[in-house]
């Protein structure tokens, strides 16, 4: 168990992982965000800035020459060099890319992510979450967390990539151990991107045995750039960042906005009364719980917002804390779905948008209405023993409901 | 009203076209479309103004 020294004053001293700060991270941004240094410092987990105001945070996002994506996680080493050995050249392409090659990283994939291409997940989503439900409808209760939200993501992206849904809990475990565990403990992180690793490894050497239809790896196996098929390298990462990225994230999304659905009847009922409100009722659950804060490394010495920030140094880019910032949400700690304006950035913005945002707000949707459906009414069965995890990605853990 | 679409300031959120379905899709790559040629009828106004202001890259116009 990590020890965390107390915290005095967060401008110059922020701790991500401080339990206050894990559990409701909000008062301290907006701390920060008041006073007069609302870009933070601190030296803890390796060092880092934190801007806290919307404008700040999407000049952080859209600048890419300045602000890079040679490391990405929020703590580890900010030179972003992975260990040598096993995997050494394989990164996360697209999001761990920067240009010129970030630009044809991303575009072979954006296909497989636009609207019109996500859709065909939408029915074997729904019936994932109808089984799931069944397993707990008739006791009461459930852990709305752990029985539910954390299991939709692994299988949708499993039936995406191609690879067994059988080995989900597998699958949640290795992104547990790069993304929460990982974070504090390198030697965690380091064995759980091998495992991942190891796995694509097999999987895209069966690809190139024995090419599959309609599939997704071995359609990226047989892409070209410039005449060129793609390095094998550039297949595996892409593999590791769908499952890196694609499970824990959309997963803190359904679960914190279960917690939120599970206080707030007046909002369950908004959503039967005016179904037409779904839409923009997920864009808003997604402002008021984005779940994922992303890091960048400094290319040059620079002074940003009167802060000297030196090449290396890491920024954190808090997707939660730009969408909180009242001077971009009138409100911005009240849920409220038919905002008028909502310039929400919980996929990030500029070049490095989330290229699973389609995909994660038809779960995130698909999800919500179908627990509703099914559960129309519930609530927290004791909110002392909610859970959340945060540092990279916030949502709840533990999170039983009765109904 | 009519609407403009930077198409290089464009990165695919879709906000656009979550908020205004009959004005707004998507390319292959998930990028922006304008669907509707010309003038926007009267009583899609009100959704494209919505749309417009929820564009997070700040990609679309209005011109009235």
């Amino acid at each position: 168990m990590t020890t965390i020294d107390p915290v005095i004053d967060p401008t110059s001293d922020y701790d991500i992982f401080d339990p206050q700060y894990l559990l409701d991270p909000f008062p301290t941004i907006e701390q920060i965000r008041q006073s007069s240094c609302p870009v933070a410092h601190t030296e803890r987990w390796g060092g880092s800035w934190m801007p806290t105001r919307y404008a700040d945070i999407v000049a952080v996002a859209q600048e890419h020459d300045v602000f890079t994506s040679r490391q990405i996680l929020v703590t580890g080493p900010p030179d972003g060099q992975e260990p040598e050995g096993a995997y050494a050249g394989v990164a996360a392409p697209p999001i761990s890319s920067d240009p010129p090659e970030h630009h044809w990283h991303r575009r072979l994939i954006l296909p497989f992510f636009a609207p019109q291409a996500v859709a065909k997940y939408e029915h074997i989503t729904r019936d994932l979450c109808n089984e799931l439900i069944d397993r707990f409808i008739d006791n009461g209760e459930a852990d709305s967390a752990a029985d539910y939200a954390q299991q939709i993501p692994v299988r949708v992206i499993a039936t995406m990539l191609g690879v067994p849904t059988d080995m989900s809990d597998t699958f949640t475990g290795w992104v547990r151990g790069v993304r929460e565990a990982g974070l504090v403990d390198q030697e965690v992180r380091v064995a759980a991107r091998g495992n991942i690793l190891g796995f694509f490894f097999e999987q895209v050497a069966d690809r190139q045995a024995n090419p599959r239809e309609d599939d997704l790896i071995t359609t990226l196996l047989n892409s070209e750039i410039d005449g060129q098929k793609v390095p094998v390298e550039y297949v595996m990462g892409v593999c590791n960042l769908m499952l890196v990225a694609g499970v824990d994230t959309t997963w803190s999304s359904i679960g914190a906005s279960l917690w939120h659905l599970a206080q707030h009847p007046e909002h369950r009922q908004q959503l039967r009364d005016d179904p037409e409100l779904w839409p923009a009722a997920v864009e808003e659950l997604l402002r008021a719980y984005a779940p994922v804060t992303m890091a960048r490394i400094v290319d040059r010495d620079i002074d940003f917002q009167g802060c000297p920030m030196k090449a290396g140094d890491r920024v954190l880019m808090s997707f939660p804390a730009a969408n909180r910032d009242p001077e971009q949400f009138e409100n911005p700690n009240e849920v409220i779905f038919d905002r008028e304006h909502n310039r929400h950035v919980a996929f990030g913005a500029g070049i490095h948008r989330c290229a699973g945002s389609n995909l994660a707000r038809l779960e995130l949707r698909v999800a919500l209405q179908t627990w509703l459906e099914r559960i129309p009414e519930f609530e927290l069965a004791d909110p002392s023993t909610v859970t959340w995890a945060g540092g990279q990605v916030r949502g709840t853990r533990i999170a039983k409901v009765k109904f | 009203m009519k609407v403009t679409l930077d198409y290089d300031a464009c990165h695919g959120h879709q906000s656009c076209a979550i908020a205004a379905p009959e004005v707004f899709g998507a390319d292959d790559i998930g990028n922006a479309v304008i669907l509707v040629e010309g003038e926007i009828p009267a009583e899609l106004e009100a959704k494209t103004r919505r749309a417009v202001g929820n564009c997070p890259e700040h990609a679309l116009t209005i011109e009235d």
